[in-house]
């Protein structure tokens, strides 16, 4: 067997017990902690078919940033997952035969070599000269630049809608409102006491 | 390769939406500034799409971006919807005291996704107009930040949501993993003559992809949602998610399965075939029980969602494009109903409330009676000849028995809009309770505009009927 193919096993099969875990495990810290190690494993794969840049990127903003995010949440909120799980034994079964149904169903579809395009039906090796960072960076900018741009309305949107539904009024900020300190006159400050 | 004059409205709405933001946030000390400015935004687009009509069909930014007369014509229609839209809501947000620079600047980014999607050309485009239209949605349902009701209305929604578009992405993420093209004509032309095990991994794709449309819909059996949010949710809002957000449901219909899998259509009809009738079925019986308004205005869209998605199952789009327009222009004004009887602190929701109004409001009586009657689908007004082109075009499609069920069940449905009627016209209540209408003077003439309508519509109901044709031809 190649090495790429053990290498592709190891971690396939890492990041698909991972995933099970996370859904598993009774603990949400070490949910989340397996999800880390589920990207960090997707991370490996993509760096096999020699996309490097995406699977530093996947290392460094979910594993580095939104996960640690992910974590902190996690700990202060400290759930009381008890109540989450009352109905699981009951629909278990359920979910346990549309889960194998469905996923029997595309396994056995994708047995089939045929189902594959010809050209992902093995792994590409590219020239050593090859550049993915260039490569996506080149395509952002000029094929995909409409997507790419709405992608960046959709950021700006989650931002809007987050502090339209959080922001409260600035009740304790201490700024300055200079108009109104121009415009105060002597009554405003000065209270006369005659006894 | 990238023609920026074709996406002018878009980028319009974009400036204008981001303006409006920190205009809101630095500038303007007078509220109806920002409405009249957002009123503006829509009649703005409005009149750079209008010249876009001589350059179709056309494909822009590799392929990402595509303008035909359907795109066009849903664009217009959501300019006019959502004109509407943000003119009844002004109101109820005054009243309620929700800030209105946030409703109406994620009202622009909701247009601004809606639009996106109407003239996707490629899988990405059509995901990200849906995230883009979806994301303000759930913000604005929970406007109204200190009820409850609005914030679990906004959980449901969003989840339910998040869950049709992960849907939608696992079916787009095989369409993409079986043909390799992402721009929606190439995976068409890669889609003729598939081997036998693709295209059975195609028609999963098509199923989950239709599971998605139909969580957007709002079709039994992914419905659950919609009489919760509907009536939880601010109503404003309600007025956006059912009328011109249904308009893009159609689009993503359109684009996905017509224009895309067209070939697979053996496969696809079948499916809106059961979900139609279900529809139907659970809309119309399930709203003869209802007592709140909002839950049953909820009920009646699953139930005329039930025909749109028979229209698409009989491959008549122009059927169906006539009946999601006008339907749009009713749902728009049975939720202004709602915001017209509500006020401050207090909001009308159940049927009983409108008992008497003929007395106290004889006119909006006359309006509120033309708008059931539509809805319910009595000759002459407009709703009539929307059930009638779908039934027109289920028997030309050889589909007679489901034409049938859908006339019995319209029968059932007429029921709970004539009970309206009945309690305005003939339920005495005593001269204090009597319903009150406190709208201001541009929401009456527009309510006036919006119901007329149809009856203008229904009585001349050729133009437009054969413009819908036309778009398509």
């Amino acid at each position: 067997m190649p090495v790429e193919k053990v290498i592709f096993y190891c971690f396939a099969a890492l990041m698909l017990f991972a995933a099970f875990m996370v859904i598993t495990s009774r603990h949400p810290v070490r949910a989340v902690l397996f999800l880390v190690l589920s990207f960090i494993s997707a991370s490996a794969l993509w760096l096999l078919l020699e996309a490097e840049f995406l699977a530093i990127i996947l290392v460094l903003v979910y594993v580095g940033a939104v996960m640690v995010l992910f974590l902190f949440v996690v700990m202060m909120l400290n759930m009381n997952t008890a109540p989450l799980k009352e109905g699981f034994s009951r629909y278990l079964p359920l979910g346990i035969l549309i889960g194998v149904l469905f996923a029997g169903q595309v396994i056995w579809l994708l047995l089939d070599n045929q189902a594959l395009l010809p050209e992902w039906r093995s792994l590409q090796r590219h020239a050593a000269d090859y550049n993915n960072t260039e490569i996506l960076g080149r395509a952002l900018y000029s094929d995909y630049l409409y997507p790419f741009e709405i992608a960046g309305v959709i950021l700006l949107v989650a931002i809007v809608a987050a502090i339209a539904l959080t922001f409260r009024g600035t009740k304790s900020s201490r700024k300055q409102n200079i108009s109104e300190q121009v415009k105060v006159t002597k009554a405003d400050r000065l209270r006369i006491i005659k006894d | 390769m990238f023609s920026f004059s074709a996406i002018l409205p878009e980028i319009f709405v974009l400036v204008m939406a981001c303006s409006i933001l920190l205009l809101d946030l630095f500038v303007i000390e007078n509220r109806i500034a920002i409405y009249r400015l957002a009123q503006l935004t829509l009649i703005g687009a409005f009149a750079l799409t209008v010249p876009l009509f001589d350059k179709i069909p056309l494909l822009a930014f590799s392929g990402h971006f595509m303008l035909d007369n359907l795109a066009l014509t849903l664009k217009l229609g959501a300019y006019v919807l959502t004109f509407f839209v943000f003119l009844y809501a002004y109101d109820y947000l005054r009243l309620q005291h929700i800030k209105l620079g946030e409703f109406y600047v994620l009202g622009l980014f909701s247009l601004l996704g809606m639009m996106v999607l109407t003239s996707a050309g490629s899988l990405l485009t059509v995901y990200l107009g849906l995230e883009l239209l979806s994301l303000p949605l759930y913000a604005m349902v929970t406007l109204l930040r200190d009820s409850k009701l609005t914030s679990e209305a906004a959980m449901k929604y969003f989840v339910m949501g998040a869950l049709a578009s992960g849907m939608l992405l696992y079916g787009i993420s095989l369409m993409y993993g079986m043909t390799g093209e992402l721009i929606l004509m190439h995976v068409a032309e890669a889609s003729i003559g598939m081997n036998l095990v693709n295209q059975s991994i195609m028609g999963l794709g098509i199923a989950l992809i239709v599971v998605g449309i139909a969580f957007k819909l709002g079709a039994v059996p992914f419905h659950m949602w919609i009489p919760d949010v509907y009536s939880g949710a601010t109503t404003a809002t309600v007025l956006f998610i059912a009328s011109t957000s249904k308009l893009t449901a159609f689009a993503l219909a359109v684009r996905l399965l017509f224009n895309t899998f067209g070939v697979f259509f053996e496969e696809w009809q079948p499916m809106l075939l059961i979900l139609g009738v279900l529809s139907l079925i659970v809309g119309n019986v399930v709203a003869l029980v209802q007592t709140n308004i909002k839950r049953l205005l909820a009920y009646s869209t699953i139930a005329h969602m039930g025909f749109v998605l028979l229209a698409l199952a009989s491959g008549s789009l122009g059927a169906g494009l006539f009946y999601i327009l006008t339907y749009g222009l009713m749902a728009v004004a049975g939720f202004a109903v709602v915001i017209a009887l509500s006020r401050a602190g207090y909001e009308a929701q159940e049927i009983s409330d409108l008992k008497g109004l003929n007395r106290s409001h004889p006119w909006f009586a006359f309006l509120i009676m033309l708008l059931m009657f539509s809805l319910a689908g009595v000759p002459p007004l407009v709703g009539f000849y929307a059930k009638f082109v779908v039934l027109d075009a289920m028997i030309k499609a050889g589909l007679t028995p489901f034409a049938i069920i859908a006339v019995i069940l319209s029968v059932v449905g007429a029921f709970y809009y004539l009970r309206i009627i009945k309690v305005m016209y003939f339920d005495t209540s005593d001269a204090q309770a009597l319903p009150q209408f406190t709208p201001n003077k541009p929401m009456r003439v527009a309510l006036s505009i919006n119901s007329l309508a149809f009856l203008a519509l229904g009585l001349f109901p050729g133009a437009l009927l054969s413009y819908c044709f036309w778009v398509f031809a």
